[in-house]
């Protein structure tokens, strides 16, 4: 039980690398994916980092949220740049629900006279 | 803002500085800088030469950045005098010697300030100057310092933390965007940042609070993009610098509630790369009173130089090439990352 009797510690996120402590092998393939996966590549860190924040409002993580707002600062991101990105994971968040409407139109004309 | 002196604030001494850091890594069980570079093989840390003479005129400044280690200001009153400055030419005559550095405060502020560069330009060394940019709209007795710099083809380095108002305003003081740009223009206009005009302007960046500053390259395509196509505004290079848990930006970080995390990350950002080549292994460090040390930050925490030469009118080469540069927990500013000096990114 964490000291203070939450599920989420900001302390926490600096011990996210010790996740391989009962499993070394699985731990390691997931890091050295994670870290090729945010290099510079077809897209730039910068540009990862912004979907990272994004994503991450989508999956409201909180370490991920913090992790991801320090590196998109680090790496030169503008303020307004932060907000689009969040605003992007929002309106597919939003559009996803608001899509499947469509399903409920489907019912709500089959159902009806 | 005044500076931390003139508000007889605790932290205007360096004594109080250490006891706040060394609580801390208490604390926080934070491993001293020394060890961290033992792991390494790099201590104790000696230099691999003087290349680079840093000449720190004085804390007379035209602003009072939130960020700043000298804890520079207009009530500021250390100046270099005329013979100090004579002695730095006698050292700096040395051939071993490249480059001279005049950093501050505003070091324009200095009245000898250009028959120091004067004097060092006759000595055919490299001559590199931190001009804050809005000294050049400081007054009519500095509009022209875009052509004195160029006549002494002086490299001129400046802080600009960030290609926005808000984020530079917020850390330099409000409106130091807008008169940075327009001595930005000014410096532009005699030839400055325009290519193959031979005469060198180098922006530095440092970051708007407690992080660290990322991918130097990346930061420098965008300041070009942004500045090109917002203002016209065009320079050479960018260099990211760590701001340094000392001074006012420790202030900052107390004040903030930041302070342990950020120690937190610099110790565990240490760099090996970047330890390797920190900027006090090749440059020597002078106060306004010609007191020397391993680095600016050293100055400013009153770390003189141990060991037989610790003035400049003593310089002697290869007394200062054995020395060992003094370290403390402020190093991991430098080593953090793709590490910091003068001239940006070390890794
Ligand atoms: S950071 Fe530079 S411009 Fe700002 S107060 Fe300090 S010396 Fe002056
Ligand atoms: S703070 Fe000064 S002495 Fe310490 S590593 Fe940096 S340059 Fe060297």
């Amino acid at each position: 039980m964490s000291q203070n009797n939450t599920y989420y510690h900001p302390e926490d996120l600096k011990k996210f690398g010790n996740i391989g402590e009962f499993g070394p092998d699985l731990a390691k393939k997931f890091f050295d994916y994670y870290g090729s996966v945010f290099a510079d590549g077809a897209l730039s860190a910068k540009e990862k980092s912004l979907i990272a924040l994004a994503v991450s409002h989508v999956v409201q993580c909180p370490y991920c949220i913090d992790a991801y707002t320090t590196d998109t600062l680090e790496k030169g991101a503008t303020e307004e740049q932060l907000w689009e990105a969040i605003h992007v994971g929002a309106a597919i968040r939003g559009g996803a629900s608001l899509v499947h409407s469509v399903q409920a139109l489907n019912k709500v004309k089959e159902l009806g006279i | 803002m005044k500076s931390l002196l003139a508000r007889g604030s605790e932290l205007s001494s360096s004594k109080e500085q250490f006891r706040i850091l060394s609580e801390v890594s208490e604390r926080k069980a934070l491993p001293l800088f020394a060890e961290k570079l033992q792991e390494s093989g790099l201590f104790p840390l000696f230099p691999t030469g003087v290349d680079i003479l840093q000449v720190n005129v004085g804390k007379l400044c035209n602003q009072t950045c939130k960020h700043c280690h000298v804890d520079a200001g207009p009530d500021r009153k250390e100046i270099m005098s005329k013979e100090t400055m004579q002695e730095c030419l006698v050292a700096l005559a040395s051939p071993k010697i490249s480059t001279l550095d005049i950093t501050g405060g505003a070091p324009e502020m200095n009245p000898n300030f250009r028959w120091f560069v004067e004097e060092a330009s006759k000595l055919g060394k490299k001559i590199m100057v931190r001009c804050n940019l809005t000294i050049v709209l400081a007054g009519e007795k500095y509009r022209d310092l875009p052509e004195f710099f160029a006549k002494h083809k002086v490299e001129v380095v400046s802080s600009l933390p960030y290609f926005q108002k808000r984020r530079t305003d917020a850390q330099r003081g409000e409106g130091v965007f807008d008169r940075s740009v327009e001595a930005l223009k000014k410096l532009n206009e005699v030839g400055y940042g325009v290519p193959g005009s031979g005469i060198v302007l180098n922006l530095v960046y440092n970051p708007g609070g407690a992080f660290l500053p990322g991918g130097q390259s990346t930061l420098e395509s965008d300041f070009k993009r942004e500045l090109k196509e917002n203002f016209g505004v065009q320079f050479n290079s960018l260099f990211a610098i760590t701001n340094m848990p000392i001074s006012r930006f420790l202030e900052f970080l107390l004040e903030s509630g930041n302070l342990d995390s950020y120690l937190e990350k610099i110790v565990t950002s240490f760099n090996p790369l970047a330890a390797a080549g920190v900027m006090c292994r090749n440059t020597l460090s002078v106060g306004w009173d010609g007191s020397l040390y391993d680095c600016d930050f050293n100055q400013m925490l009153d770390m003189q130089l141990e060991g037989e030469v610790t003035k400049i009118s003593d310089f002697n080469q290869a007394s200062l090439d054995k020395r060992k540069i003094r370290l403390e927990q402020h190093c991991y500013g430098c080593t953090a990352g793709a590490g910091s000096s003068c001239g940006g990114s070390l890794a």
